[in-house]
């Protein structure tokens, strides 16, 4: 059998297209991101305001991208182009600091990140009077947490259950998300029936519709989350003015708004 | 090393399970003339394309207490799919379906056709033609297919992490864990766990191709 032989003007036409896509490629690499950001899960909706705001005084466009802090310091120290990293975690830029990776003195500490139980509208019970009775309701048999190793989120959801007794109690139940988004997502989803998640995520769209009862700051060492200009920022300046935004009024206001508690804000 | 272990423990399941459904559905896929048929091994091949966060998404979602599957589930044994080891078994299932497919298609079309109409001629079944004639004639498209959907199952990753949870001895699997130490910043741990999948996996590949170019029958042909 001999193999059926291309047709020349088949041919020029993908070669057409291929360039064509080509073309279309560089164009939009060409395209000027101007501010690339590294924001924690947790911070997704509120950048998406924070950002647009930022746009609409500056003009300066953010390329935002969203992931998990301890992910975004390793690819930092691998020399990833970002301008600037918020983290959940202020453990991340203050090594990164300690490195040399960033630009000196501007570290800011943006919140403090709140925990609270999710669940479904649908369940009966009022999880807001039920408070941690919730969790060891019997038809609860499992509890979505982010990953306590290394997650903050997670950390602080095991030390309130520490705090509040029941840790051994209902250790068996929990599951870990990889990040307290994907924590989020296993509640959400219904695959597991209560959530220790992020106030912020919590008030997310997708999820504002649960019952919500907020853990008592007291309950777990806050969660202090800070933001930095790295040091092979393109355009440290741009940088430096987002920060400023983030700590005037208005930005302060965002984070608020979506479910951060703002140092000195009272 | 308790990961590595439910890793293989996972992979050995899925490898065994892929071959037992696999092997009748590559017969008919090999044998049957029927026009559709390119229908079907275009789903087969699915998840060599599909992202895993595609597969694990809706696997998340089936396993859920909205999902057919969650459901089932849940009026059979009173509990969730997703963040058991059952569940992520079912996933990987699909995940690796192709690793064991394809490989058992391709060996089953290519023994003689003669060869089994021969056997029929002399009275023998289609079971008893499968079983006499074709299944050792394609002896080495079987172990490629059980030891590349246990490969496979092993380096698993994106589908493990969007349903698993990540529980000790349960679903926290080997690349699970390497994850958690780099996060965690264990780099020393997250090696060592690394090389060690990586060597078993160099290994397991060798077999294979050894397999297939007949480096281990005797008498060795040097």
């Amino acid at each position: 059998m001999t193999r059926p032989r291309a047709n020349p003007r088949t041919l020029r036409a993908c070669c057409v297209i291929l360039l064509a896509f080509l073309l279309a490629a560089m164009e939009l690499d060409g395209q000027e991101r101007e501010l690339r950001v590294a924001a924690a899960a947790d911070l997704k909706f509120a950048m998406a305001e924070l950002s647009k705001e930022f746009e609409n005084k500056t003009g300066v466009k953010t390329d935002v991208t969203s992931g998990s802090s301890g992910n975004f310091f390793a690819q930092i120290q691998g020399g990833a182009p970002f301008d600037l990293f918020f983290s959940a975690d202020i453990r991340y830029p203050e090594k990164l600091e300690a490195a040399g990776l960033t630009e000196p003195r501007t570290m800011l500490e943006y919140a403090v990140g709140r925990i609270v139980i999710w669940a479904p509208a649908t369940i009966t019970g009022d999880v807001r009077r039920k408070g941690w009775d919730t969790l060891l309701d019997a038809r609860v048999q499992k509890i979505a947490i982010a990953n306590p190793a290394h997650a903050p989120y997670g950390k602080a959801a095991v030390s309130a259950l520490q705090k509040a007794g029941i840790y051994e109690r209902v250790k068996a139940k929990l599951v870990y998300g990889e990040n307290i988004s994907q924590a989020a997502q296993f509640v959400q989803s219904g695959n597991a029936q209560r959530g220790i998640i992020a106030r912020s995520l919590a008030l997310s769209p997708g999820m504002k519709d649960g019952q919500i009862w907020e853990i008592p700051a007291e309950m777990y060492p806050p969660i202090r989350q800070a933001a930095i200009v790295l040091k092979n920022a393109k355009n440290k300046h741009a940088a430096r003015a987002f920060l400023d935004f983030v700590k005037s009024a208005a930005g302060r206001a965002i984070l608020e708004k979506h479910g951060f508690a703002v140092p000195g804000n009272g | 090393m308790t990961s590595l272990w439910l890793s293989f423990e996972l992979a050995g399941c899925v490898a065994v399970i892929l071959l037992l459904l696999g092997a009748p559905f590559a017969y008919w896929l090999a044998y049957s003339s029927w026009r559709g048929k390119f229908l079907l091994e275009s789903i087969v091949a699915l998840p060599l394309v599909l992202p895993p966060t595609v597969l694990g998404f809706y696997a998340l979602l089936a396993m859920g207490p909205h999902g057919p599957l969650g459901r089932l589930w849940i009026s059979l044994f009173g509990h969730g799919l997703a963040f058991t080891f059952g569940g992520l078994v079912i996933a990987s299932v699909l995940y690796s379906f192709p690793f064991a497919v394809q490989p058992l298609m391709v060996s089953f079309e290519a023994v003689d056709q003669k060869l089994i109409a021969a056997s029929a001629v002399l009275g023998a079944g289609r079971l008893r033609t499968f079983r006499r004639i074709i299944l050792p004639l394609s002896f080495s498209g079987v172990v490629t297919a059980l030891v590349l959907s246990f490969a496979h199952t092993l380096g698993e990753f994106g589908v493990v992490l969007m349903v698993g949870g990540n529980l000790a001895g349960v679903t926290r699997t080997v690349s699970i864990d390497i994850y958690d130490h780099v996060q965690s910043l264990e780099y020393a741990d997250a090696n060592h766990q690394a090389l060690l999948l990586l060597a078993i996996s160099f290994a397991v590949l060798c077999l294979v191709y050894g397999i297939n170019r007949r480096v281990w029958t005797f008498p060795w042909k040097l």
